[in-house]
């Protein structure tokens, strides 16, 4: 059983970490899979580069590293600078399309999806702390790597009490939202 | 939240970190009492049971340093209650002393080890399974102690409850040996019904005060029946050499005897205590042993040999002592080379080699603890070896 | 028909272990002697009472007294009886120990146990020396004095241990001498009714090597210096009770407050927080 690798990164405070744990929290609970999440400590911590591997599989998952990125979700310039070459072929980069630009290092038959997620955190909804909220809606819906309800459930048990109806309203934005 | 945070036992599946799923093992295992001292990587075991504590009966006590965390716990053992303590590197080696206590008052203890890169302050954040050795004879005189590695949440939960169980059964220090990694790596734990948990009792004497000693076996198991302070035993407990009502005895035979009992009745049951998990060793020419994080990236490397035609087996050690080196010898029989893969310098490879006794290579893989070792550092040994 | 009378301590000593280590003149069996009169005085029940002992000559007193009590690691029996008083809040537990023991190797732990207010009686025979070891340098030894690691005399300033125990925040502090048995067994009875930590030290003579190596006589002799230069000062200022080489040594009780024990301030602070949620630690198992 070859497991879904996924992962998130980013800038220290874009949440990234959150949106790498309600995927791995949908899939393990809420789909009954099997999902693992590292948090990446040491060299990428540097420069507030921040990642969370984010394994999947109908099997307990031994190895929990991300060697071949299925999906990767950059929240920047510098997490994909870092990332990107990690991405197989036929992988999906789901990217912060303002914050970052796709160049020659995308390796070949990767499918790349862009979103402006905090933007539209920002003007759409009024607060950027939920940027994370709608790039997971938008990889959900992009990807199928869990299901939208699974993805929601598991949302609910992780923001903080009394957020939660906001922070779903940000997810469905996101899903909502096309590709650019 | 809060009728969440006051069960005991939270039955049902969560995704969490090693470090969380220890401390819910231990809940599970009935401990209530738990004194540490903060330390990276380990400090979230104790800031999860800060918090589920006070809503279970159960107390959280932060201590001046580790030296007095790991006795502090050992006073409420006497008192009837299971605890231990949570530590990392720094602070395992300011326990040395109360560790050895553990083992001549067989007092049943826990102590929860996250281990990191050492040695001395080292890499405070960054994993290592450097402390083998150190938990074996890491205290002065000898002993015998109980230490089991987790590879995933799940068997951090799982395995603190055993720890709990096999200190009680044997009443000596049982560690729990994690490292950064698997503390900090979140994955699914599957918490069962209070029902399918087995969780061993304290077994406390059930003679009359007069008709018992508190370090005399009457069951012949060499593990004395334990009581509780106040329970009218008037027992005395010293790390002093001492006779079978706990009084302190100077003289070499019975020093002896007491010694040789405190290794004896662990080592009696190396067998039945040295739990591994092995894969594809029957036709196996290389066989790679490793534990904790690295079995896991281990499993990684031999999925990728056996996909090259290689004939490699995976011996994944779940208890590091007592080590059963018989049984390391009869798995590695057909075998032409042994890897070990271990985030330290060779410590659990010079178990392996004592056990295979010079038949065969004995090959290391390790760093000093910091980055997880590559699939690719074994994979390359596993080549190297097969060739 | 003659009448034995039994000594009314007995009952709380394990008979079958005598006779002890210590030596003839040695203040150790007269402090265990007041304190076990203390604990009947105080109407402690056998079976709720928990001696702690570091290591050290005053440390065999767990090993001599007939209840549950334990011998620990040098300088640990603070921790280890913190553990053990906040499993049994029933229980009266009480650290007896040496200077070495709970003012060197273990001070921290003295400091945070009196910080904390732990419910203990934390009883300290200051001999002003190591005895077990064969008399080195203690943080109490008066300046001058000679001890086989000072040989040419104590160069370093001596811990106050009242002092210590006071500005820490033990709600109990007082100090006598072996010579003042009467008034040691009236102030124990008292530590051991005190919630939280109550310190009593009790000066004694270490005759085979602190007053044998300063030429001070023997145990008679150092009974007759406590009684000739002892001076009772109840509630004196805690920074004034310093102890100098054959000085005056002040003695009394000199200090009695109620700050809450550390179980009072935590099951009051979850009380507050958690309100019905809160279960408290300590219930028997």
């Amino acid at each position: 059983m070859t497991p879904i690798e996924l992962r998130c990164c980013g800038q220290g405070g874009q949440g990234v970490i959150m949106t790498g744990m309600v995927v791995g929290k949908a899939a393990a609970i809420y789909e009954d899979r099997h999902a693992t999440l590292v948090q990446s400590f040491g060299p990428e911590a540097r420069g507030s580069t921040c990642s969370a591997q984010v394994m999947i599989s109908d099997a307990p998952v031994p190895f929990p590293y991300v060697r071949h990125a299925d999906i990767l979700v950059a929240f920047s310039q510098s997490a994909y600078d870092k990332f990107v070459a990690e991405l197989k072929p036929g992988a999906t980069l789901i990217y912060e399309s303002d914050l970052l630009s796709l160049d020659n290092r995308l390796p070949q038959g990767v499918v790349a999806r862009g979103i402006g997620a905090t933007r539209i955190a920002t003007e759409v909804l009024g607060r950027r702390i939920v940027t994370n909220m709608v790039m997971l809606g938008f990889l959900v819906k992009q990807t199928g790597i869990v299901s939208k309800e699974a993805a929601i459930e598991a949302l609910r048990t992780l923001v903080p009490p009394g957020t939660s109806a906001f922070n779903i309203k940000a997810f469905e934005t996101g899903y909502q939202q096309p590709p650019e | 939240m809060t009728k969440r945070e006051a069960q005991p036992l939270r039955t049902g599946l969560h995704f969490m970190n090693g470090n969380e799923a220890c401390a819910e093992g231990a809940i599970a295992a009935g401990c209530r009492f738990v004194a540490g001292y903060p330390i990276t990587p380990s400090t979230e075991v104790v800031e999860h049971l800060a918090r589920r504590f006070p809503r279970i009966g159960g107390m959280f006590i932060q201590m001046e340093d580790e030296i007095a965390s790991s006795i502090c716990f050992q006073g409420a053992v006497w008192a009837g209650h299971k605890a231990m303590t949570v530590t990392s590197g720094p602070g395992l080696s300011l326990m040395m002393e109360h560790i050895g206590f553990a083992a001549m008052t067989e007092t049943p203890s826990v102590f929860i080890n996250v281990q990191r890169a050492g040695p001395s302050t080292g890499l405070p954040t960054a994993a290592a399974q450097g402390d083998i050795m150190q938990v074996r004879w890491g205290s002065h005189g000898d002993y015998a102690i109980i230490a089991l590695c987790p590879s995933s949440p799940q068997e951090c939960f799982d395995l603190t409850i055993e720890a709990f169980n096999l200190a009680e059964r044997y009443r000596c220090p049982t560690f729990l040996m994690m490292d950064e990694t698997v503390g900090h790596m979140m994955g699914k734990v599957r918490i069962p019904d209070a029902a399918d948990l087995t969780v061993e009792p304290r077994r406390n004497t059930t003679r009359a005060p007069g008709d018992y000693q508190p370090y005399a076996t009457y069951d012949g198991s060499d593990v004395p029946e334990m009581t509780r302070a106040g329970d009218g035993h008037a027992i005395h407990v010293t790390g002093l050499t001492h006779n079978e009502k706990g009084y302190p005895d100077m003289s070499f035979a019975v020093h002896d005897a007491l010694v040789r009992r405190l290794q004896r009745k662990v080592h009696t049951h190396t067998s039945e205590l040295f739990r591994l998990e092995a894969d594809g060793l029957d036709d196996a020419d290389v066989v790679v042993v490793a534990f904790g994080i690295t079995a896991g990236i281990a499993a990684y490397a031999v999925t990728q040999a056996r996909a090259l035609g290689r004939r490699v087996g995976l011996l994944r050690l779940i208890t590091l002592w007592p080590f059963d080196e018989a049984r390391i010898r009869t798995l590695t029989a057909n075998a032409r080379a042994v890897i070990v893969a271990e985030m330290n310098l060779g410590q659990v490879c010079l178990q392996v080699s004592r056990a295979v006794q010079g038949r065969i290579p004995v090959h290391h893989i390790g760093n000093p603890g910091g980055p997880v070792i590559e699939p690719e550092e074994i994979l390359a040994a596993i080549e190297g070896a097969a060739t | 028909m003659t009448h034995q009378r039994q000594n009314p301590i007995e009952t709380w000593l394990r008979s079958d272990r005598m006779p002890h280590i210590w030596c003839p003149g040695c203040g150790i069996g007269t402090s265990l002697n007041c304190f076990v009169r203390a604990v009947e005085r105080a109407a402690i029940p056998k079976d709720n009472l928990f001696v702690v002992s570091g290591i050290g000559c005053t440390g065999r007193v767990a090993g001599y007294i007939d209840v549950d009590s334990f011998h620990t690691t040098h300088g640990r029996a603070i921790p280890f009886a913190t553990g053990l008083s906040l499993a049994r809040p029933d229980a009266k537990v009480v650290v007896y120990s040496g200077d070495g023991d709970l003012a060197a190797i273990g001070g921290n732990h003295l400091m945070h146990a009196a910080r904390r207010n732990v419910d203990m009686t934390v009883v300290c025979v200051n001999n002003l020396t190591y005895g077990m070891t064969g008399g080195q340098l203690t943080p109490t030894t008066p300046r001058t004095a000679v001890a086989s690691t000072t040989p040419y005399g104590n160069y370093e300033h001596p811990f106050n241990l009242p002092q210590l125990a006071d500005s820490c925040g033990a709600n109990f502090v007082a100090r006598w001498t072996v010579f003042h048995v009467r008034q040691l067994t009236r102030t124990l009875t008292k530590a051991l009714r005190t919630k939280g930590l109550s310190f009593v030290e009790i000066i004694s003579p270490c005759p085979t090597l602190y007053q044998r190596r300063n030429r001070l006589g023997d145990g008679t002799q150092t009974l007759e210096y406590y009684r000739d230069h002892s001076v009772v000062r109840h509630g004196a200022n805690t920074a004034e009770v310093d102890i100098d080489f054959q000085g005056e040594i002040t003695v009394g009780e000199f200090v009695t407050r109620e700050r809450p024990s550390l179980r009072e301030c935590y099951e009051a602070r979850m009380r507050e927080v958690l309100q019905d949620d809160f279960a408290p630690f300590g219930v028997r198992p």
